[in-house]
């Protein structure tokens, strides 16, 4: 239905719109579950080498935009670019860490098998970890402090520790792109500062960073860029031109009226006549 | 989820102390089950080839399904395989009229038609796993119901479309519910297989056991990632929602192979209970597999271990002999569940037993230092203290037996010496209940510095999280607190040595 309302853009007008340098350029992208838009008319392209916040009030779609350049959920329209090629022609390039809330932490694995997950694309389907993987996977939970715990089953871990082994996985990933779902959230002061640590010798090695950040106190401190939204992109770029009151004002007063009555509409399916 | 303890070496070190008490009190119980059955079955000598087939039939049955259920029970989806027994029913049927019909077109012999219909049950039933699984997601979806709902929903809908297809075309399916339901497992090893004495239906559950070996030993990463973090999964390209299809339709498949011999309740049984008691007793998915197949192989020698022998030792003695045996795939659902209850009760971490000696052994050390911490403050007072056992129970406001053996305890290990009825601390004693005290008033100062609470409010938590403050806790208090000599009462705080 929103395939029809939103047309496609052209195919020379995507090149166009997408610079193949950018680690990641969105054009145009609109998603909705249940037909409802969750995010409207995204346009974004990322800046190489930067720490970029994505902040916004709760249910501004931040983690949806994550998913959506992942695949993870449809798009009803627009296009995403990573490093200029679709995503899963890139998929070695981009690490990935889910909410902590996601998954299941009474599974049966340690965590030093959920380290080594982050190679199983390199290691490809069907081989087993071997043990130089594992090793790989030891060195990425030294980096994150937590090589004392390699042996415990996760649900033995407190939040931070959970969220160390996180992103010990995405570290061996060996990514050119980070999406980060609220590596932030319930931490303790040692684990944030890790964390932080981790984040800045990323951008030393030349990543772009993307993370989804709660605490607005600590965005200037820790990030570069920022990329405000709520529904809509309010705004986006250095830290330093746009953390700025009144675009904060603009993100967080409150969803825009209009836009959630028409996906309320496109929900029911009322058309206007 | 937010758990801000963790467990120290130690701790984990004596949870594998109780597994071990775990596999052996399991292994015991088991043993000792077998060897009474095993008795009566040798006195009666009752047991022959047919009963050997029966067992290795069941067990063969029961590992195969053990297999795709670790991974639903993994992802919380064991209802899927609740539902899935179910749903091939009218697969079953379908498939029964496809050979029917093939053999009425003369395209097949009726020598070939046995082989044709269970082919078609197996083909049938991959087709039939993914669809019930694509079904309920639209249910869900449309329906806006939890999933829960939409699998209770879809199943109970194709299991009575079966049932329709069986009383409408009774003529031309010859299936009967209840051998659907609990199996015929003793009739069907006598079916053996052309040129040897090997009953066909342990021929296919032992090939259905080796083809899902292979493909876990294959796929072992594949389904642990998708199946523990299936957002990551797809992200890297192991799409979770195909390998969710694929769980599915190799279920189905394991299922109706199995179904045949044992039953579709023995079915479910042998899907869920192996995996739920094997994850009570392990936290790693390899083991988990492993004591999933031993548990299933168990339940089935079990199971028809007691089906042959419990009815008659339990009936004979009520006065009605003539109750001999009973249904064995039935018996293995009991054994099965038996295991579990075992698992629940002994298991390291999530065990009822180990639990209450966990908390048995912290209510007697917490006795114990209260012991030495009231002995430390009576010296302080009166520069001796002496009591005997009651004295000392009415004091810590305990009751006698738990402070009796906490005496003991202390005792053992030189804390306290006894001199006739009265106990009194040791040098080491007085050394631990100085750092006890110690805890106790640096906790009470701290509080007093920081929640600005009357000085009659302090003392009971002090007295209950004296117990907990370690060495480091404790250093970190006394830093806080800077050079705070004396407690809020004006008691000077121990120093932590000499």
């Amino acid at each position: 239905m929103i395939r029809s309302v939103l047309t496609q853009p052209s195919r020379s007008k995507i090149e166009n719109e997408h610079p193949a340098s950018s680690p990641l350029s969105i054009h145009d992208m609109t998603v909705a579950y249940h037909r409802k838009p969750v995010i409207w008319d995204i346009d974004y392209t990322a800046p190489q080498g930067k720490l970029v916040a994505i902040v916004g009030p709760n249910g501004a779609g931040k983690s949806t935009l994550i998913s959506a350049v992942l695949d993870l959920v449809p798009k009803a329209s627009g296009e995403v670019r990573v490093f200029g090629e679709e995503y899963h022609k890139q998929r070695n390039r981009v690490g990935y860490v889910p909410q902590r809330e996601s998954v299941d932490w009474d599974f049966p694995v340690n965590a030093l098998n959920v380290v080594a997950m982050g190679l199983y694309r390199k290691i490809g389907w069907c081989l087993p970890v071997m043990r130089r993987h594992r090793q790989t996977a030891m060195e990425a939970l030294d980096r994150v402090g937590m090589a004392d715990y390699a042996k415990r089953q996760i649900s033995q871990l407190s939040g931070g520790q959970q969220q160390r082994v996180f992103l010990a996985r995405a570290l061996v990933q060996d990514a050119d792109l980070y999406l980060m779902d609220e590596p932030f959230a319930g931490v303790d002061a040692s684990t944030e500062r890790a964390i932080v640590e981790i984040l800045r010798e990323l951008r030393e090695r030349g990543k772009t960073t993307l993370v989804v950040h709660h605490d607005l106190q600590t965005v200037t401190e820790y990030f570069d860029h920022v990329l405000l939204l709520n529904m809509r992109l309010v705004a986006t770029g250095p830290t330093s031109e746009v953390f700025t009151r009144e675009n904060l004002r603009k993100t967080y007063g409150g969803k825009l009226a209009l836009l959630d009555q028409v996906g309320h509409k496109m929900t029911l399916g009322e058309s206007a006549r | 989820m937010n758990q801000s303890t963790t467990i120290s070496p130690n701790d984990s070190k004596r949870r594998w102390g109780y597994a071990r008490v775990s596999v052996v009190s399991l292994s015991l119980i088991a043993l000792a089950v077998a060897s009474l059955a095993l008795r009566r079955v040798m006195i009666a000598k009752e047991w022959d080839s047919n009963d050997t087939w029966t067992v290795a039939t069941a067990a063969l049955a029961a590992m195969a399904c053990a297999l795709p259920g670790v991974f639903l029970v993994m992802r919380r989806q064991s209802m899927m395989g609740d539902a899935l027994a179910h749903t091939t029913l009218p697969g079953i049927v379908v498939a029964f009229l496809i050979a029917h019909a093939m053999q009425q077109a003369g395209w097949i012999s009726s020598a070939t038609y046995d082989s044709w219909r269970h082919a078609a049950m197996f083909f049938g039933a991959l087709v039939i796993g993914v669809v019930s699984a694509i079904l309920t997601e639209w249910v869900q979806k449309l329906g806006r119901v939890e999933a829960s709902a939409a699998l209770g929903v879809v199943f109970t809908t194709l299991f009575a479309v079966g049932l329709l297809l069986i009383r409408l075309k009774a003529d031309q399916v010859h299936i009967d519910p209840d051998c659907v339901l609990y199996g015929i497992i003793e009739t069907t090893v006598m079916d053996t297989i052309p040129n040897a004495d090997v009953p066909r239906a342990a021929v296919v559950n032992g090939l259905v056991l080796l083809a899902n070996l292979l493909l876990v030993a294959i796929f072992f990463k594949e389904l642990r990632i998708s199946a523990f973090d299936p957002a990551i999964s797809t992200a890297m390209g192991i799409n979770a929602q195909a390998m969710h299809y694929a769980l599915m339709a190799v279920t189905a498949a394991t299922l109706v192979s199995a179904f045949e011999s044992v039953g579709s309740i023995l079915v479910i049984a042998m899907l869920i209970a192996p995996a739920a008691t094997a994850h009570l007793l392990t936290d790693r998915l390899d083991h988990l597999i492993a004591i999933s197949l031993t548990v299933a192989a168990l339940s089935a020698f079990m199971g028809h271990l007691m089906a042959i022998t419990l009815p008659a030792m339990v009936f004979t003695p009520l006065g009605y002999p003539e109750v001999v045996d009973t249904n064995t795939a039935g018996m293995m659902a009991v054994a099965a569940g038996g295991l579990f209850v075992v698992a629940a009760l002994f298991g390291p971490r999530y065990g009822v037993v180990s639990k209450a000696i966990d908390q048995a052994r912290l209510t007697q050390s917490i006795i114990a230092e209260d012991i030495l911490g009231l002995l430390y403050r009576l010296e302080e007072e009166s520069g001796t203290a002496a009591l005997a056992i009651n004295q000392l129970t009415a004091m810590i406001g305990g009751r006698t037996w738990p402070t009796y053996f906490a005496v003991r305890g202390l005792a053992s290990s030189g804390d306290v010496a006894t001199r006739g009825n009265n106990c009194e601390l040791s040098d080491s004693g007085r050394e631990k209940a100085k750092r006890l005290v110690r805890a106790h008033r640096l906790w009470e100062s701290y509080m007093a510095k920081h929640f600005d609470l009357p000085a009659d409010h302090l003392h009971e938590t002090a007295a209950l999280v004296e117990h907990f403050l370690g060495a480091e806790l404790r250093e970190e208090l006394a830093a806080e607190l800077e050079d705070t000599a004396e407690d809020p009462h004006g008691r000077l705080i121990p120093p932590e040595q000499g």
